[in-house]
């Protein structure tokens, strides 16, 4: 599991490569909080384009960067999602409270 | 249904077996003409298994998993997992969408997703002995209108 990251105009794209799961979003979850909390970003951007597997604990992770983007005031997008992936995203629902493309 | 092969796997509750368990799986229903979407959805549904045998049955310890991989006649894919952890006090409750005990990190969608991905999904439990969860999928390319 790796993580980049890059902040531009406000915008913090995060990209993930790898299999997230609850063994790999324990780790992950820090990283991603302590990027926002040094960056303080307008708006997150989670890049999903080399994930190459996602089960509900990628859930959870989005749904906490997404928690904490709503108290700083921005907004969450999540993009180039693969297909395994994305069949996760749907199941849950989660396509209802954040931007998916 | 009639048994055509089975493999059987114990291994420890480390989180890192997470990944092993998915590809253990992967390698096992290679015998059945899988497409990719049906190969997701049954990693998916195991990961989701062991998971909860890692971060619930066995929360402050390490215990062990027996995962059980069957290929029925028919092309049925069955998956039981296995543990002999605390146990689930309301099985009903624990099968809800959303409905958690482990905090923030844990979403409460396991599951849903183990419900969603495949056929029938049985969990048994008893509170101080474990739980076992047996998973059944339909799986291959199967002409049009069969």
């Amino acid at each position: 599991m790796k993580l980049t990251s890059n902040l531009s105009g406000g915008r913090l794209t995060m990209a993930l490569s790898g299999e997230l799961d609850q063994h790999a979003a324990k780790e992950l979850a820090v990283k991603m909080e302590e990027r926002l909390e040094a960056d303080l970003p307008r708006e997150c951007v989670l890049d999903l384009g080399e994930l190459r597997f996602m089960d509900s604990s990628g859930i959870a992770l989005i749904l906490r960067v997404c928690k904490r983007m709503r108290a700083l005031g921005g907004r969450t997008r999540v993009e180039n999602v693969q297909p395994q992936p994305m069949r996760v995203l749907d199941a849950s629902g989660i396509g209802r409270i954040i931007e998916i493309d | 249904m009639n048994e055509l092969n089975t493999v059987t796997f114990d291994f420890p509750s480390r989180s890192v077996n997470e990944a092993f368990a998915r590809g253990a799986v992967a390698c096992f229903a290679a015998q059945l003409d899988m497409t990719l979407t049906e190969l997701g959805d049954v990693k998916t549904a195991v990961s989701e298994a062991v998971t909860n045998c890692a971060v619930h049955a066995y929360p402050d310890s390490i215990g062990n998993i027996r995962m059980r991989l069957r290929i029925l006649e028919g092309g049925v894919l069955e998956i039981q997992v296995k543990d002999k952890g605390r146990g689930i006090e309301d099985v009903e409750r624990a099968r809800q969408p959303l409905f958690t005990t482990g905090g923030e990190d844990r979403g409460g969608m396991g599951f849903t997703i183990m419900e969603s991905f495949m056929d029938t999904v049985k969990v048994r439990s008893r509170v101080g002995s474990g739980t076992t969860v047996t998973m059944r999928k339909r799986v291959g390319r199967r002409p049009a209108g069969r």
